[in-house]
């Protein structure tokens, strides 16, 4: 592995040694001293075109348990007042050594030319690139699931996902949507028509207009932040509505089996899409996804800078 | 193994040799440490670990008492990390009691450069602080690269910098051996 | 007197003869051998009209550093070209006589096509108010084709005033058929590519409802209309539905969209990336049968340079648009000559005669005949060639065909009696 870009890159087999990896990163982070000298002498950049503390933190202290040096690059702008280039910074990042760029973008497919444009040598981590995928998030979700589903022996097969909300600019359920299929669970993709991209009946997965038929036949429910400001583009009349038809409230919550848990990328949108009475719920694994996404990164940094540059590449 | 080409392989322990080394071995242990109220040992993955496990019952069979056995992984501690490719993290499984305090046998199946228990120190170092440290090895090749030395042994086996060791044990691989394979040059 | 010769040259593929080509006329089409003057070797070539574009943005004036107009030019007559339209989208935009006259005044200067300025439909192409059609239609650029290229007259009342307006100068409205609304932020075609890429979808809807209407205000008011840049099946239903009912519409498609496909767009690299966007390979092969068929009746690049820092980024902050200028006749060999949709005849059609009736240039698009002016391009159909971005006669070197081999190479072209390029290479 040399970049993650795509949680539709990792086969089964890769999968799962990120997701055993983070395991035992989890284990060791549990100890005194958290730091491990594995990526020492190592720079790793977080690339960050866009804000998102909760993201930046998470990857910057998974490369600091390992050892490695952080620069944190808040490149700050927008598509349409741009500041530098993406290529004048890579080329930057580049010059200063960087191992390896944890970039999050506006653009969907940034990351992708980040690695493929002969612009930098180092591995680029997907850190969330505009509507397309953020693979970590997937990663740390299904290595989630895996510690609380099926007494936590880690099998997916089989396990039922229910992913609600803003499905057509969501990069999390993009992602999510990849890994687990490829990790053998069956999703199905919950939201209002309009918030469905064209196309969505060849995913890999099933879709329904209806949450409260899906809640009950779900072992986990992962709600998706829907932002208000998407009513003003007609995707839905008011949020009150989308609340009403689609947010998840404790009558909700008491549709899902027993052992169902509610997963939520954060930041949550109380009151929108997710009541503070789920969001505060034993169910709720919200703060477990937050401490898993150091050890799933931990995992993946390690994976792609612990060991010697592939060769041939 | 497979890197081996060509090869004269040479039983120089069986399965009963290596039976009656981990027993001394635990012998030893038990005399050295006066008793075995303070000892943990740490098998170093894959087959330290299960060496570490057949000493901890040979020493409870000896002294009537449990003692504490676990792994340490130390691939997050290699020096060669850069020279391979990434290898997938063994389980490290540190006793209940914890080791500060304690004596602490780490035991590993082969000791050759000694850069893998030089590893170890350093990943012991990041669990707790012990009383002492130990090293049990079942066959010391010899060719040090670091001043590290073993306080138990089960075989020493002189060998030339291009031979194999292969030890298998039946929990890794089906059956107690260890053997030695020259490999010719190609 | 200047005499020039084709030597053994095959006007649209058939019998070999000597073109000669007295003082910029045709004067003789001679046995092979025979023709006096000055001898330009085409022993077996394929002799057409030179081709005429009704869609080239020449970046001149504002964007000199992608393209100029003698660039352009340069790139026009290697592509076998001998006349092009030059689009309204330059800065200051083709909006008034003066900067129409300008345009038109430096493409004679330079002298190696005819440069047709189009002018714009609205004042500065933001589709509010009309620009002053009548002055650039009178003006010596003598425009006849008006657009707003690059954006949609999208309010359905100016372009039906639009629409009536031209007919006063037999002028023709070219749209861009892109409903705004349907495509705000919009980066490739809307499809199941789209949702998994997570980019933002210009659904085909949005071209097809433009076309639509407009054919039906075109109707209505009994004007021209000429669709830009056709992307779509769909859009080939409405033209051939329109056209059934008589309505005077014509439509152009591009070469990339005879050839290239939206799933190039998985690469993210921006060279792909146009407007309209790449298509399905449905829409690709009813784009074919259409040009063969004539519901499509010409064939123009929409050649858009643009700078390389434009093209060297992430997709969202690139530019839209490709070069094809040098491109096109290989396309049209590759996509229409060799499957057989077209013979040469109706290469010639497609790219000279069609284009030149709907810009309204007499002066081009005539047949290899005795007494036409002598705009003719000589290919070779079985020579072979490389693209080497870097080679190309534009400024700019953001064509999506990069160290792509192609058959067909355009070998001469003359302009108005005058060789403008001999052997690839211009005169």
């Amino acid at each position: 592995m040399r970049h993650l870009l795509s949680a539709g890159d990792l086969d089964r087999d890769a999968a799962l040694l990120i997701l055993d990896t983070a395991a035992e990163m989890a284990a060791l982070s549990d100890r005194s001293v958290k730091k491990l000298p594995t990526l020492r002498g190592r720079t790793v950049v977080n690339l960050f075109f866009e804000d998102s503390t909760r993201t930046r933190i998470s990857f910057e202290l998974a490369a600091k348990r390992l050892s490695a040096d952080v620069i944190n690059f808040a490149a700050k702008g927008s598509s349409v007042s741009k500041g530098e280039s993406l290529k004048d910074t890579a080329l930057t990042l580049e010059a200063m050594g960087a191992d390896a760029v944890v970039i999050r973008h506006w653009d969907s497919g940034a990351p992708y030319r980040l690695a493929h444009a002969d612009w930098i040598g180092g591995s680029v981590v997907n850190a969330g690139d505009g509507t397309h995928e953020h693979p970590t998030q997937a990663l740390l979700d299904a290595y989630t699931m895996r510690r609380h589903l099926r007494d936590g022996t880690g099998a997916l097969e089989g396990v039922r996902v229910g992913i609600v909300g803003d499905i057509l600019h969501s990069r999390v359920a993009r992602s999510n949507v990849l890994l687990l299929q490829t990790l053998g669970a069956e999703v199905t993709l919950v939201a209002p028509p309009t918030l469905l991209p064209i196309g969505i009946e060849q995913w890999p997965c099933d879709v329904s207009y209806d949450i409260d038929a899906v809640l009950p036949n779900v072992d986990a429910v992962m709600m998706l932040r829907v932002q208000a400001e998407r009513m003003q583009d007609a995707y839905f009349p008011t949020a009150r509505e989308y609340s009403r038809l689609y947010g998840l409230d404790g009558e909700r919550m008491r549709l899902l089996p027993e052992h169902a848990i509610v997963m939520h990328p954060g930041p949550m949108n109380r009151g929108m899409e997710i009541s503070a009475e789920v969001a505060d719920s034993a169910r709720a694994v919200m703060v477990e996804q937050v401490a898993n996404g150091v050890s799933v990164r931990m995992a993946v940094l390690y994976l792609l800078l612990g060991g010697a540059k592939e060769l041939g590449e | 193994m497979a890197a081996a080409r060509a090869h004269d392989l040479r039983t120089v322990l069986t399965g009963d040799d290596i039976a009656r080394a981990t027993r001394r071995i635990a012998h030893e242990i038990v005399e050295k440490a006066k008793g075995a109220s303070d000892l943990v040992l740490l098998g170093i993955p894959t087959r330290g670990v299960s060496l570490a496990q057949r000493i901890g019952l040979a020493i409870s069979e000896i002294e009537g008492i449990e003692v504490p056995v676990g792994a340490l992984d130390i691939t997050l501690y290699r020096d060669d990390l850069r020279l391979q490719p990434p290898r997938a993290l063994e389980s490290t499984l540190i006793p209940a009691g914890g080791i500060d305090g304690r004596t602490v046998v780490l035991v590993d199946d082969v000791l050759f450069s000694g850069r893998t228990i030089r590893a170890a120190l350093d990943a012991l170092n990041d669990v707790g602080r012990p009383a002492a440290v130990r090293l049990a090895v079942l066959v010391d090749r010899g060719h040090r690269e670091l001043p590290i030395r073993p306080d138990y042994v089960g075989k020493n086996i002189p060998t030339s910098g291009l031979e194999q060791v292969h030890v298998r044990l039946v929990e890794t691989d089906g059956a107690d051996s260890v053997e030695i394979s020259s490999a010719r040059e190609a | 007197m200047t005499a020039y010769v084709f030597r053994g040259v095959r006007p649209y593929g058939e019998a070999a003869v000597d073109i000669v080509v007295v003082d910029g006329v045709i004067t003789e089409l001679a046995a092979p051998g025979t023709g006096v003057g000055e001898v330009i070797e085409a022993d077996g070539l394929i002799a057409l009209p030179g081709f005429v574009d009704l869609h080239t943005h020449l970046r001149e004036p504002g964007r000199e550093d992608a393209e100029t107009i003698e660039s352009g030019s340069q790139a026009a007559a290697l592509g076998g070209y001998t006349c092009v339209h030059a689009m309204a989208n330059t800065d200051p935009v083709a909006d008034t006589a003066g900067v129409v006259e300008q345009v038109w005044r430096i493409g004679r200067e330079v002298g190696l096509v005819d440069v047709r300025p189009v002018g714009a439909v609205t004042v500065n192409l933001d589709g509010r108010a009309l620009a002053e059609i009548g002055a650039m239609a009178g003006s010596a650029a003598a425009v006849t084709v008006f657009s707003d290229d690059g954006r949609c007259v999208h309010d359905a009342l100016l372009m039906r005033r639009a629409l009536e307006y031209v007919k006063a100068f037999g002028g023709v409205v070219a749209q861009h058929a892109q409903e705004p609304r349907l495509t705000e932020n919009a980066q490739m075609n809307e499809g199941v590519l789209s949702g998994r890429l997570g980019m933002v979808g210009w659904p085909a809807v949005a071209e097809e409802a433009i076309i639509a209407r407009d054919v039906l205000l075109a109707e209505h008011v009994d004007s021209r209309l000429h669709a830009c840049h056709v992307s779509t099946a769909g859009s080939v239903e409405v033209i051939r539905w329109a056209k059934s009912r008589g309505v005077d519409v014509t439509a152009e498609v591009t070469p990339h969209h005879l050839i290239l496909t939206e799933d190039l767009v998985e690469t993210y690299d921006p060279v792909y990336k146009v407007n309209p966007p790449l298509r399905r390979t449905e829409d690709v092969l009813a784009l074919r049968a259409a040009l063969a068929d004539g519901t499509i009746d010409a064939l123009a690049t929409d050649h858009a340079p643009h700078p390389h820092e434009h093209k060297d980024c992430e997709w969202g902050a690139a530019a839209m648009g490709m070069l094809g200028l040098q491109t096109a006749f290989s396309v049209v060999m590759e996509t229409m000559v060799e499957p057989g949709l077209l013979d040469w005849r109706g290469v010639a059609d497609r790219m000279s005669v069609q284009p030149a009736r709907i810009g309204g240039v007499a002066t081009q698009g005539q047949p290899i005949a005795v007494g036409s002016i002598a705009n003719i391009v000589v290919i070779d159909p079985d020579a072979h060639w490389t693209v080497v971005p870097a080679a190309l006669a534009s400024k700019s070197s953001n064509t999506p065909y990069a160290e792509r081999t192609f058959p067909g190479v355009v070998v001469h072209t003359m302009h108005a009696g005058r060789p403008t390029v001999i052997g690839g290479a211009l005169a």
